[in-house]
């Protein structure tokens, strides 16, 4: 057996939850500078299923929480701030609510996607592991000064699924009156927590910020109702690529446009030519052409019509000749509720249809797979 | 006579043929697995080559020969329910069988002494 992928770190950084994931028996791998849970000992596939069917709990602590506030110019003020560096409707972001968005760089790529809390007297920014020293760096250069910001040191834990609530609520009430994208400031077990409902797996769930010293407590209280099991990091990959979700890194990086990434959902129309706050974000000429000209080349769904999974980095061609090369996969593996092979990657606009048959190339064999509609399974977003 | 590989593979030599397949502790620690690919009856392989793929829900990982020959059978239970690797890693989820051209190769491989070392 071999090339089996392993990331050599030094001084991997550990979360509050760590010991319990030891004692929960997890596998550990270094995941972007951080020694995370990537398994249990049911596996990725049972924890995957049992996400979407039950409930379960995911340590992403490793993830970046940034607090930005204006201390003489009030929410609106700071809403207006972070428009300048993120193309989505802030300002007209309700308090209570959160929002996807993206950093966007001068040539029109992504620099990180994130959400955006509108907590009433200040937003929290969730960002991802590996950019979020970067994404701090960015935002105290470029906002301007009239705002702070500042790290929450605070865990991270998501619980998913369609028990999410009851498991939820056995602790805190409150979140029953949450509905999708939801944020609350609320005292779970003593602690004050921000809850969003909202997830990265397709399914209906809460994702909690909680001070670190009360993530044990709160872990185990969940942990303790029987439809929630700890799910690793390994399910977390397959649940949202099944949900079609992007992963900043594979799927989208500073070279992808949100266009491309066919993203254009995440800036309304009220910053595109034409809006009220049109532009006035880093690449936005680039960003607000694409969508007037359209891209080259744009993310799409892909389903292999074998069994072999094909996985990130693979080609795609137009034939099983290698003849033109027109685009690569960027996320691939295999869909546990599915029950087959899924992946996404960016194909030249020409091949972007559904049901068009293109070829990825796998150790040296053409296999034929799908374009398709993402998401791969239907959402059960609490949306009303 | 049963050995091991340092790739963790374990090799059952009866005769002038060696049935080959992963060892319990590969197989766990790939996980549950998705996707297996055996090599075609007829191919001859050197020792060390690429011979099988496994494929877990997160990797691709290589099987390789461990010893020279041609395949004489492939084992397609486990290419149409590759958990059979995973929950009968010794016996039912064996790969493929080697009709061995050199079987002095053998001479160099583990005993289960020295394999459960290994893994220790």
């Amino acid at each position: 057996m071999g090339n089996e992928k392993s990331e050599s770190g030094s001084a991997l950084r550990r979360t509050p939850l760590h010991d319990l994931h030891e004692k929960l028996g997890a596998r550990m791998v270094p995941f972007a500078g951080y020694e995370m849970p990537v398994q249990y000992p049911t596996g990725i596939m049972s924890e995957h299923r049992h996400t979407r069917e039950h409930a379960g709990l995911f340590d992403v602590s490793h993830m970046g929480q940034l607090i930005v506030d204006a201390p003489n110019g009030g929410a609106g003020e700071a809403a207006l701030v972070l428009e300048a560096l993120i193309p989505a409707d802030i300002v007209g972001l309700g308090e209570g609510r959160q929002r996807y968005g993206l950093l966007t760089n001068d040539a029109g790529g992504i620099e990180d996607d994130l959400m955006v809390q509108n907590l009433g007297d200040r937003y929290l920014l969730i960002v991802n592991a590996a950019t979020k020293e970067a994404d701090e760096k960015h935002l105290r250069e470029k906002l301007a000064s009239s705002v702070r910001v500042t790290r929450l040191d605070n865990a991270l834990i998501a619980l998913q699924g369609p028990e999410a609530e009851a498991a939820l609520s056995n602790v805190w009430s409150g979140c029953q009156d949450m509905r999708f994208m939801d944020v609350r400031e609320a005292q779970i077990l003593g602690h004050p927590c921000i809850v969003s409902r909202s997830g990265y797996t397709g399914e209906d769930g809460f994702e909690i910020s909680v001070p670190n010293d009360g993530v044990n407590a709160l872990a185990e209280a969940l942990l303790a109702h029987a439809a929630v099991q700890p799910v690793g990091l390994g399910a977390r990959d397959s649940l949202r690529l099944e949900a079609g979700l992007c992963l900043y890194g594979s799927d989208i990086d500073t070279e992808t446009t949100p266009c491309e990434a066919q993203l254009k959902w995440s800036i309304p129309k009220v910053r595109r030519t034409g809006g009220e706050r049109a532009g006035g974000f880093p690449g936005s000429d680039v960003i607000l052409a694409q969508f007037a000209e359209g891209t080259e080349r744009a993310r799409v769904g892909l389903r292999p019509e074998g069994k072999a999974p094909v996985r990130g980095g693979a080609p795609l061609f137009a034939d099983e000749n290698a003849g033109q090369k027109i685009g690569t996969v960027t996320s691939g593996g295999f869909g546990p509720s599915v029950g087959a092979p899924v992946a996404m990657g960016y194909l030249a606009a020409d091949y972007c249809t559904p049901d068009a048959r293109v070829f990825a190339e796998v150790r040296g064999k053409f296999l034929p797979i799908v374009v398709s509609q993402l998401p791969f399974i239907v959402p059960s977003y609490k949306r009303t | 006579m049963l050995k091991f590989t340092e790739d963790h593979e374990w090799v059952r030599i009866e005769g002038d043929v060696a049935t080959i397949g992963i060892t319990e502790h590969a197989a766990e620690q790939l996980g549950d697995l998705v996707f297996v690919e055996l090599p075609d009856v007829g191919k001859q392989v050197g020792k060390g080559d690429n011979a099988a793929v496994v494929e877990s829900v997160k990797a691709a990982s290589d099987v390789y020969a461990p010893l020279s020959g041609e395949i004489v059978e492939a084992n397609q239970a486990i290419v149409d329910d590759p958990s059979q690797v995973n929950s009968d890693p010794a016996n039912a989820g064996w790969f493929f069988k080697l009709k061995l051209s050199n079987a002095s190769e053998a001479e160099n491989l583990l005993d289960e002494d020295a394999y459960k070392a290994l893994i220790a």
